[in-house]
């Protein structure tokens, strides 16, 4: 139930895609992951937990090979992102979606041509496959009647759904939901929610969604883990971290806003920022 | 307070330093990454629509008014020495030469360098380019070296255009409205307008103009702040930036190109 069960790992190397080893990473001079380690296994929808500006954002560009860990590995599908050039990682990503959290859609092409877009720009297929595929994806995600809008015209539910049908087009391997419950009405919530898990089923895929909607993902998902402060304080299955006693599970699993998360951004001493410096004259 | 000052400069200086060097790397990645530009075509055509026939209408009424003014001009100065029919020599000239190609390129940098930028600046703010990055799909060359090189292409036919409606401008006003010589306006021109010295030239500035402005527009949206305020500063710079270095440039390339003349 904590951050160190390895032996769990080590039983079942073979079907973990993604695999994160002690990895430690910052913008500039401030840490934001202080060696983290996390598994998701294939076929399951594993949630990443934690408050706001914690990292979690940052943990899925470092699966997705956007920035690049300062130590620890990062391996997915048994490659490991920081011995690849950019060849091997572009070809890695054909084989990920990523869902951003407010869709990214293309805002000058339809609907239909976003979700061809990848179909269109890494295969050959005749633009009447291409038609029967978009078609399909965007049935998955019950938006058909929206092929010929603008993402303009959607809602930000919908956009999501269209990005999301955007993000399993090329059939991957893997797909990373940023946040997908933020903003979201109760009914587009559970909808969402549920659209994940069967997608995930029915396609074979494995699922790693970020959010802080614990009530909602915790009805979806196999396995969380929770970050704070650049490493994993919790993990378990749902019905663990439900009954978990432990403080910061239970700080974020019932929204009170005293324990051990700090209300603080992390700060340069008050008194430093007066101008009264003791280090520096 | 001194220390401060100091640390600031120093600062500012490894920034712009810094960025500079950004800069260039951003300009080699996207010649290296031109591929595509070209071998799908379509996509660098589809630009030349947005950037380049959407700014005929300014280039061209500007052109026509530009030409009409320099005929009343030039008519005024010509005729106190006698010299009326060199009119369509004076017109011509100074559009083929300066005119043309800068007043365009100044156009073109505030009709489509700022939208180039503020395009592309929105594109990064919204995640789009890196929604792109993630689906394998590399933005230098699917979205911005088809920009550049549409922008490379546009430039000179933009500025052949603008001269064109100049030289026409100029016509109306000097035969049509006052009445200078109708073959001596047309046969003076042809004899004293060269085409190495006076038209490459022009293409050839119109061309070094079109490279910087769209160079500086794409590189100002790419390395934009992803806020609002990020992407409007980004797209005042351009037109500022490009405008100067369209002014700076054109100096340097007269001063090479007609010094003996
Ligand atoms: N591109 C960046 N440059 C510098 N700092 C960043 C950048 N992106 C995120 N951060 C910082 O890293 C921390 C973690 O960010 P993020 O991963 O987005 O958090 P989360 O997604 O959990 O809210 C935050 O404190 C944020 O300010
Ligand atoms: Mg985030």
């Amino acid at each position: 139930m904590t951050a160190s069960n390895n032996d769990r790992f080590d039983s079942v190397q073979d079907d973990a895609l993604v695999e994160i080893r002690d990895v430690v990473f910052g913008y500039g001079a401030r840490p934001v992951l202080q060696g983290i380690n996390l598994t998701a296994r294939r076929g399951q929808v594993v949630a990443i937990m934690g408050s706001s500006g914690c990292g979690k954002t940052t943990l899925l560009r470092l699966i997705g090979g956007q920035v690049r860990a300062t130590q620890g590995t990062v391996r997915v599908a048994g490659e490991s992102l920081g011995e690849l050039d950019a060849e091997g990682l572009y070809r890695l990503r054909r084989r990920m979606g990523m869902l951003f959290q407010f869709g990214a859609l293309f805002t000058d092409i339809t609907v239909f041509d976003n979700v061809a877009y990848p179909l269109r720009e890494h295969t050959d297929l005749a633009e009447e496959t291409i038609r029967d595929l978009v078609l399909m994806k965007l049935n998955a995600v019950g938006l058909t009647g929206a092929a010929d809008l603008m993402p303009s015209a959607l809602s930000g539910g919908m956009a999501r759904r269209v990005a999301l049908a955007r993000a399993i087009a090329l059939d991957p391997m893997l797909v990373m939901y940023d946040e997908p419950f933020a903003g979201l009405d109760p009914i587009s919530l559970g909808v969402t929610g549920n659209l994940i898990r069967r997608l995930t089923d029915t396609l074979g895929l494995t699922s790693l969604v970020v959010t802080h909607d614990v009530q909602e993902s915790l009805k979806i998902v196999d396995y969380v883990y929770f970050v704070s402060a650049g490493v994993i304080v919790a993990e378990g299955t749902a019905a663990e971290i439900l009954a978990s006693d432990l403080p910061y599970v239970h700080q974020f699993v019932h929204g009170e806003a005293d324990g051990p998360v700090p209300f603080h951004y992390q700060a340069p001493a008050y008194a430093e920022d007066l101008g009264l410096r003791s280090s520096r004259a | 307070m001194l220390r401060r000052a100091i640390e600031n400069l120093g600062s500012r200086t490894i920034d712009g330093v810094w960025r500079i060097g950004f800069a260039a790397r951003f300009f080699v990645a996207v010649l290296l990454h031109s591929g595509t530009a070209f071998r799908r075509f379509g996509l660098t055509i589809r630009e030349m629509y947005f950037s380049g026939v959407l700014s005929l209408i300014i280039i061209l009424v500007s052109g026509l008014f530009v030409g009409m003014v320099l005929g009343l001009q030039g008519y005024e100065t010509l005729q106190t020495y006698g010299s009326e029919e060199a009119l369509g020599i004076l017109v011509a000239l100074s559009l083929v030469r300066e005119l043309g190609p800068v007043v365009a390129a100044l156009l073109f940098a505030s009709r489509a360098g700022s939208a180039i930028t503020a395009e592309i600046g929105l594109m990064k703010a919204t995640e789009q380019l890196t929604a792109m990055e993630m689906m394998a799909v590399n933005p230098i060359a699917r979205v911005i070296a088809p920009r550049f090189w549409a922008g490379v292409i546009s430039m000179p036919f933009l500025a052949a255009l603008f001269s064109a409606m100049g030289i026409f401008g100029g016509y109306l006003v000097g035969v049509q409205l006052i009445g200078v010589d109708e073959g001596a306006f047309w046969s003076q021109m042809q004899s004293a307008v060269d085409f190495e010295e006076d038209i490459l030239n022009g293409i050839i500035k119109s061309v070094v103009f079109g490279v910087a402005i769209t160079a500086i527009a794409l590189f100002e949206g790419y390395d934009a702040p992803p806020t609002a305020e990020g992407v409007s500063g980004a797209t005042t710079r351009t037109v500022v930036t490009s405008s100067l270095a369209v002014l700076a440039l054109d100096f340097v390339l007269t001063a090479f190109m007609f010094r003996g003349v």
